[in-house]
């Protein structure tokens, strides 16, 4: 056990955990994005910003991904911790508005404003689709391309991969929408199902019966089975 | 060449080189000839000099040394005649022959090949002469210009290898990590963490097998001396990365090198065969129970390599993506193992500190910083080159006493120190003397030891896009805010070398920089904000200029400024007419041309061409 | 372009089917054929066990290798910062305009690409150009025309007796 001081509180907390894990053991809300707990721990969205140490030499880190190690000292809501972590989201907010995660986000922070050229794009490279592929599905169908801000996430040669089995993992876990289906025309959609093969859906099922938690909004099941074959 | 099989052999090897170097009766002509150096046409000067040298029979006369970089690049092609010590620049291989027939055999001076001072115009016939040289302290970079660096022999003839002899014979590993902790060595390449204290904890640490890494991936645009040491003396390195090992208890090394550098990468890689081919590197080295082995990785072209996690997933084959640390790499660094990882001047300054001793090493340089440091002088100045100076002079020392002041007689506006993490630096704070906290205490940081001038030409927003432009590129993507923040913080600063800036734009900057140096994981994102935070603090008014009033003062942000003909100066020439691309210039012979400015794409050809002061950029 | 399996084995081999050399045999086989082909890709993908996501990642991770075929010749223009404040961005407009492309893509005929790099630690002898591994420092927006037809004539010569 190592003795650690979160928000000036001393806490007992086991070897090996983050700081994200201890503060949720001992329920402090700490937002997150790019985490999982199903998933490795990334540190990517900067959410779950803290600062840690003390007097002069005091920094920012991202709870999720550091380690605690005997006498730390963290604090999870500093005026320093605020602020970067509301102009993380209004980063986010201008790149993908349309984002209904990144907009409650907002509001919970009071994040109002969006200074930055308006984007409209629909992915935040959290990464959660590609540890979700690899770790969970153990298909590694798509990852990173590229670096800095021209940084994406495709299959290899933006193309289907056999390695691909449509399972819509990566749909399902994404915040930012960018790998929902987006229909039977989109010639990006990272699967291409519907645009390749069979669907995966054959029938329309309801809200309470859809896999994907959006009846009808994924677009695999646009199709009729009849047009399947 | 034979094994050398103990420390005392390497001694004798050694002092019957340092012997034979010394009995030279010939003259020796070193020819400059690194990568700057050859650019400008160093092996043709060579050549041609090695040709009349055999034409005339003069071989047991004169010998012609191919060396690496001098650190005069300015100067480049440049030799210098020993015994003489004469110094010869900007040499033609139309020169060579002169120089044979009268320096070296009828021992006179050729005027035209001599340096002459910037600012007064004198003369000056010794390497020792130039003001270029009297204010530095070449204890790193002098050795460079004694000796071939293809040639181990070369490297003995000047004490090679002797600190290993030493280390291996007389001193226990905790004693080495003892001398250089008390020397006060920190890392050049970056931080400045101090050298001894990392060596330390990666000995400390238990393992079954533990990693030395050379870091030259030199990526800070604007610095290159790690460049021209694995040029000029690779075998200083390699050298410091064996007494490393020695101390910390690895038995294998890493040389990461950037891609862009195939002059060093040859060099390096001859100097492991070299030194393997002597038992200086390899198994039981000169006899002892010591074994280390050194492998070259080459880089593949990502700045953020030069992160130190970042290099080690790269050696690993994989994204460069830098880490969270802890676990540090002295505990848990290349594939897991501890790694101790040092750039290439630190490395450098190792044989020095075992060899002349902590004591006398500590003695230069200031409080905190000790030794010297090489920083490369370029931009906006006279003498380009790489200057090793004590640390705790002040720029101006650099910049006027040694770097000569800024040519054209224009006036000095900033100086960019460490590259795109770093900060420009006012006229203001010229007299600062330079060390680790002093760069860090003004905004800026020491670096890799890059040093830009910049003049009354240069548009500072402007600087800070390029800065931006780059982060941007070479950001690894992980962290939001890096990614997004050095873009959008780009964005705005285009908006306003644009002319569309607004004026709250500048907090918004603010905020953004503040926030992206705070939450980033890594170095890179942590310093990506100095070049805008640095610039907003010291040059405020060149960010108003162009959102209030619509210009840009330096004359460089092309949608704010245009170019005209000034009658009066015009002298019908025809040279810009000729020059433009659009065919926006019209006239005549002998007559004032008109320049459309329609049809003008601001490209500066015409700015270029004009030798009568008759473009003018507004 | 022909890729021959057994050139992209030999290298693999080189490097006993090692995946943490990934980067060296990368750096090979863009070296042999100057972009990294597909089907040598793949065959790689199955020698060193590793997946095609994490190859492409590193691919397109660094800015040595390039999965689109490079030209004859290689303009690398150098934006250092030294290079910049000495009017570097003027010429490489000047070989985006001259060669009608822009940086980081190859000519129609497939003669020249046109790429930047950060620094080539040539810095004293700005702006400096390299084609083909040939440094030309100094160079002014009126040099740049004179380089390109060096090599471009170079090319015609040879065509010239076919």
């Amino acid at each position: 056990m190592l003795t650690i001081y979160i928000n000036n509180t001393e806490v007992q907390a086991e070897e090996g955990w983050t700081i994200l894990d201890a503060a949720q053991f001992y329920g402090l809300a700490i937002p997150t994005l790019c985490h999982n707990p199903g998933l490795s721990n990334y540190g990517g969205c900067r959410l779950c910003l803290v600062e840690i140490g003390e007097g002069k030499y005091t920094k920012l880190v991202s709870s999720c991904t550091y380690p605690i190690g005997e006498g730390l000292v963290v604090h999870t809501d500093t005026k320093r911790v605020l602020e970067a972590r509301r102009m993380m989201i209004e980063l986010m907010l201008s790149t993908a508005p349309g984002s209904k995660v990144i907009q409650d986000l907002a509001s919970l922070y009071g994040v109002k404003q969006m200074r930055f050229k308006i984007r409209n794009e629909e992915c935040i490279y959290c990464g959660l689709c590609v540890r979700m592929c690899e770790e969970q599905m153990d298909a590694k169908a798509i990852g990173f391309q590229n670096r800095g801000f021209k940084r994406k996430i495709s299959t290899p040669f933006d193309e289907r991969s056999y390695e691909c089995r449509l399972c819509g993992a990566c749909m399902y876990i994404c915040p930012a929408c960018a790998l929902r289906c987006q229909g039977p025309d989109a010639d990006t959609a990272v699967c291409n199902a519907c645009l390749n093969l069979d669907p995966t859906c054959v029938e329309v099922y309801d809200e309470l019966q859809c896999w994907m938690y959006d009846a009808g909004q994924c677009g695999t099941c646009v199709k009729k089975p009849s047009d399947a074959k | 060449m034979h094994q050398i099989k103990s420390p005392q052999e390497l001694r004798e090897a050694a002092a019957e080189q340092k012997r034979q170097r010394e009995a030279q009766q010939k003259a020796v002509l070193t020819v400059s000839a690194g990568t700057c150096g050859q650019a400008r046409g160093s092996l043709d000067v060579i050549e041609s000099l090695r040709k009349i040298v055999k034409e005339q029979s003069l071989e047991d006369r004169v010998e012609v040394k191919l060396t690496g970089c001098h650190g005069f690049c300015e100067a480049e092609p440049n030799i210098i005649i020993q015994p003489q010590n004469i110094f010869y620049q900007h040499v033609k291989p139309n020169d060579a022959a002169q120089i044979i027939e009268d320096t070296i055999l009828n021992n006179q001076i050729i005027e035209k090949l001599l340096y002459k001072e910037p600012t007064s115009g004198k003369e000056a016939i010794k390497e020792e002469d130039i003001s270029f040289y009297t204010k530095q302290n070449r204890l790193v970079l002098g050795d460079n210009a004694l000796i071939e660096p293809t040639q181990l022999n070369e490297y003995f003839s000047i004490g090679g290898y002797l600190a290993l002899a030493q280390v291996l014979e007389d001193m226990e590993p905790e004693e080495v990590i003892t001398s250089i902790l008390d020397a006060g060595l920190r890392g050049r390449g970056g931080a400045g963490f101090p050298t001894g204290r990392k060596w330390k904890l990666t000995r400390t640490v238990e393992a079954d097998k533990k990693y030395i890494i050379c870091n030259a991936d030199e990526g800070d645009p604007g610095a290159y001396m790690d460049r021209s040491l694995m040029e000029g003396n690779p075998h200083r390195v390699l050298e410091g990365m064996i007494i490393g090992g020695y101390a910390i208890g690895a038995d294998e090394g890493f040389v990461y090198i950037r891609d862009e550098y195939p002059l060093a990468l040859k060099h390096i890689t001859r100097a492991i065969e070299q030194a393997e081919e002597a038992g200086v590197l390899g198994e039981n080295i000169l006899g002892s129970s010591f074994s280390f082995k050194v492998n070259i990785v080459k880089g593949a072209g990502a700045f953020v390599c030069g992160e130190e996690t970042a290099l080690m997933r790269s050696i690993e084959g994989k994204v460069g993506e830098p880490r969270q640390r802890p676990p540090f790499p002295a505990v848990s660094g290349l594939w897991k193992r501890p790694t101790n990882i040092n750039n290439v001047e630190t490395w450098a300054n190792v044989p020095l500190i075992i060899l002349r001793g902590a004591q006398w090493y500590s003695e230069i340089g200031t409080e905190g910083s000790k030794g010297t440091k090489i920083f490369s002088l370029v931009g906006k100045i006279n003498n380009t080159g790489l200057v090793e100076v004590p640390m705790g002079i002040t720029l101006r020392e650099i910049i006027y006493d040694i770097g000569g002041g800024i040519p054209g007689g224009k006036q000095f506006k900033a100086v960019q120190t460490g590259g795109p993490s770093g900060g420009c630096l006012p006229a203001e704070k010229l007299d600062l003397p330079i060390d680790y906290e002093s760069l860090t205490q003004a905004g800026s940081i020491m670096g890799s030891g890059g040093m830009i001038v910049m003049d009354e030409d240069t548009c500072m927003v402007d600087v800070s896009k390029y800065f931006l432009n780059f982060l941007r590129d070479e950001s690894c993507g992980k962290c939001l805010s890096c990614r997004e923040g050095t873009q959008r913080m780009w964005e705005v600063v285009s908006d306003i070398c644009d002319g569309n800036g607004k004026e709250s734009d500048i907090q918004l900057l603010e905020e953004l920089a503040v926030a992206v140096k705070d939450a980033s994981m890594c170095g890179l994102g942590q310093t990506a904000a100095n070049p805008v935070l640095s610039t907003l603090r010291y040059f405020r008014e060149e960010y108003d200029a162009p959102i209030k009033d619509q210009r840009c003062p330096a004359g460089v942000c092309k949608a704010l400024i245009s170019y005209s003909i000034v009658a009066e100066n015009c002298t019908g020439c025809m040279a810009c007419l000729k020059a433009c691309p659009e065919g926006a210039i019209t006239g005549v012979l002998k007559e004032v041309h008109v320049l459309n400015q329609e049809k003008c794409i601001k490209c500066g050809a015409c700015f270029e061409v004009c030798k009568f002061d008759a473009i003018k950029i507004e | 372009m022909n890729v021959e399996l057994d050139k992209v084995k030999s290298f693999v081999d080189k490097h006993a089917c090692d995946p943490s050399a990934l980067i060296a045999i990368l750096q090979d086989i863009q070296a042999e054929y100057n972009y990294l082909p597909r089907r040598a890709l793949l065959v790689l993908s199955q020698m060193i066990k590793t997946s095609m996501v994490d190859i492409i990642g590193v691919a397109t991770f660094y800015s040595a290798f390039s999965l689109e075929p490079r030209g004859e010749h290689t303009a690398t223009v150098c934006m250092g910062t030294a290079c910049h404040v000495r009017g570097g961005p003027k010429i490489l407009e000047e070989f985006e305009r001259n060669l009608g492309i822009e940086s980081g893509h190859t000519t129609e005929d497939k003669q020249f690409s046109l790429e930047t790099v950060a620094c080539l630690g040539c810095c004293a002898i700005g702006p400096v150009v390299v084609v083909d591994g040939d440094y030309h420092a100094q160079v002014s927006i009126r040099k740049v025309e004179p380089i390109l037809r060096k090599y471009q004539t170079k090319e015609k010569k040879d065509d010239a007796p076919n």
